[in-house]
């Protein structure tokens, strides 16, 4: 299957001067939820715009379902919906005529009925003759969303849609996602919030200083990237760590009651065997034994860390 | 074509006239009425006929080209100057819309908007003198005609203004001594022959005197370099519009 979305070697130089994308490229399969994390100016938002058409590229190209997005600029388009990071909207505007607005401008016939049911699904129906002035910002941030899904697109694009949105919308917004997803919707979305990634996307890619450093499967990706933790406790407590077990990556807890050993799964041997094996020769007994692994969030903070590292001369 | 994109901005931009009318509509009404109450009654009582029309008729297209230029200078900056400033136009700049469905639908409803503003006044003058119209065809198509290419004028002025002093700026000081000093309460040919000369570089000249020979089949300059003028303003101000979202400038970063 061809990919739905396809960023080429993409650049983006602001008036400036400043290189906010240096070469990203970037596949993404139809019905896949991309999570897209970095820190502040990344190069994420100016990614998006690009895509969406609000920013031109520099150079390199981009196709949305097959079509290239300058030359087939309709066909593009007319496929994504953007949730953008800003909140802009008209304050005197009524929710409803605001999201039908939206609908007839991507050049769909009016329908009522669905605009109705985005807003319910949005739980706006009740604030549809509202003018945006009356709502709060996680409201108008839903209306946002509403917009972006009045012309029913195919590829869904949502910079930030939970910053400044409380706990239970989010748990709402997550269900309009998985809604989403079921229905063949591609979505790709910006977080900083590391346990929703984590939580709903398929795929994660992190960038940072406009380069992409890596996309890979949410899982794949914490299996090979992830350090583990393994906690071998014993049953009688010891005061120092034998000469015998000293090693990297080995430590005794501050009860004494355990040894701690981090190790790479990435690694070509783990040394859990010889670990455990001198444990046994060092005569502990073992009461149990834990594994842990990190989350995404320390292998985030962790390539970031180091992609920046590497910047400096 | 996109037409119902063309048509939602239209209907859109139409609802924050009505939503606004008061503003819209009463505003140009009132400060119309004055006009005909300083210019005609109490300056008019004491100027004859201005070629063979009484003076307070004779200002009435002159009037209506005055309010209809800046509202639609005024009316199309905002339209387009406002999303760039509340940051709304992230969503028509990635709309499938080509710039001639904006430029339609913005400069559209800006125009449909002066124009019916324009018709209002004309029809508050006949509240206060008798008035003929002699081309009434040519009338309509020559306020059509302003409507639209001083849309589109306002269009690039909202376009290229980076805030609302600067949006205010061409309305004010630009185009309104222009109108003053085009004709628009007064013969060119009261006018000493020296400052006739350099009323003719004046392009609101060709307008007004074009829209009076409409009314009273008497005009400063011939009707059809009065066309003309109109025509060349109005493909100037479209070939800007083409090269502005060509080249994206002040749209697209
Ligand atoms: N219009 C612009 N002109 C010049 N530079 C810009 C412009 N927009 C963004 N930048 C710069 O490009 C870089 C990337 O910005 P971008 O908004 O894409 O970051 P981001 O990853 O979305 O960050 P955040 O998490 O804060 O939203 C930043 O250094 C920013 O200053
Ligand atoms: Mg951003």
């Amino acid at each position: 299957m061809s990919p739905i979305l396809t960023v080429r070697d993409v650049r983006k130089t602001y008036d400036g001067g400043f290189e906010a994308l240096k070469g990203i490229d970037l596949e993404i399969e139809e019905g896949e939820i991309l999570a897209l994390l970095g820190p502040n100016g990344a190069g994420k938002t100016t990614l998006i715009s690009t895509i969406c058409g609000i920013t031109v590229p520099t150079s390199g190209s981009i196709t949305v379902g097959g079509y290239d997005i300058r030359t087939d600029f309709r066909q593009t388009r007319s496929l994504i919906g953007l949730v953008p990071q800003e909140i802009a909207l008209e304050h005197f505007e009524t929710v409803f005529r605001t999201v039908s607005f939206s609908r007839g401008l991507f050049g769909k016939p009016r329908n009522d009925a669905y605009i109705e049911d985005v807003l319910k699904k949005l739980s706006l129906w009740d604030k549809k003759d509202a003018q945006m002035k009356e709502l709060s910002g996680g409201m108008k941030r839903r209306v946002l969303i509403a917009k972006a899904l009045s012309h029913e697109p195919k590829v869904l694009f949502l910079d930030e849609p939970t910053a400044g949105v409380d706990v239970a919308l989010r748990k709402d917004m997550w269900q309009v996602v998985d809604e989403l997803r079921a229905s063949g919707v591609t979505i790709i979305l910006t977080t900083h919030y590391i346990e929703e990634a984590e939580a709903i996307a398929d795929r994660i890619g992190v960038i940072n200083g406009g380069q992409i450093l890596l996309v890979e499967d949410k899982a794949a990706l914490m299996a090979r990237m992830g350090k583990k933790q393994l906690d071998v406790i014993l049953t009688d407590p010891i005061a120092a760590m034998p000469d015998s077990l000293k090693r990297d990556g080995l430590e005794l807890g501050a009860d004494g009651d355990r040894l701690i050993y981090t190790y790479d799964t990435r690694a070509e041997r783990t040394g859990i065997t010889r670990l455990l094996q001198d444990v046994a020769d060092a005569g502990l007994v073992l009461r149990d034994v834990q594994t842990r692994q990190s989350s995404l969030e320390d292998i985030f903070v962790g390539l970031v860390h180091q992609d920046s590292a590497g910047d400096t001369p | 074509m996109n037409w119902r994109a063309i048509a939602a901005i239209f209907k859109y931009e139409m609802n924050r006239f009505v939503r606004t009318w008061k503003q819209s509509l009463v505003s140009p009404v009132i400060s119309t009425s004055l006009y005909f109450v300083v210019f005609g009654s109490a300056i008019g009582s004491r100027i004859d006929q201005v070629e063979g029309v009484s003076y307070g008729a004779f200002i009435v297209p002159g009037l209506i080209m005055l309010t209809v230029i800046i509202q639609s200078i005024m009316n199309a900056s905002f339209g387009i100057h406002f999303p760039k400033f509340m940051g709304t136009i992230f969503e028509l700049l990635s709309a499938p819309v080509s710039y001639v469905e904006i430029v339609l639908g913005y400069v559209g409803a800006a125009a449909m908007k002066s124009l019916l503003i324009g018709l209002v006044i004309l029809g508050t003058s006949y509240f206060f003198v008798d008035l003929t119209i002699a081309h009434p065809l040519a009338m309509i198509a020559f306020l059509l005609l302003t409507c639209i290419s001083f849309s589109l004028f306002g269009f690039i002025v909202g376009i290229w203004a980076k805030n609302f002093e600067q949006m205010q700026i061409i309305p004010m000081m630009v185009v309104t001594p222009l109108i003053f000093l085009g004709g628009s309460f007064y013969s060119i040919s009261m006018l000493p022959p020296f400052w006739q000369t350099v009323t003719l570089f004046n392009p609101v000249v060709y307008l007004v005197s074009g829209f009076r020979w409409a009314f009273y089949d008497t005009a400063d300059v011939p009707i059809g370099l009065s066309l003309i003028a109109i025509c060349i303003f109005t493909g100037i101000c479209l070939f800007i519009v083409s090269w502005i979202f060509r080249t994206g400038w002040r749209i697209r970063d």
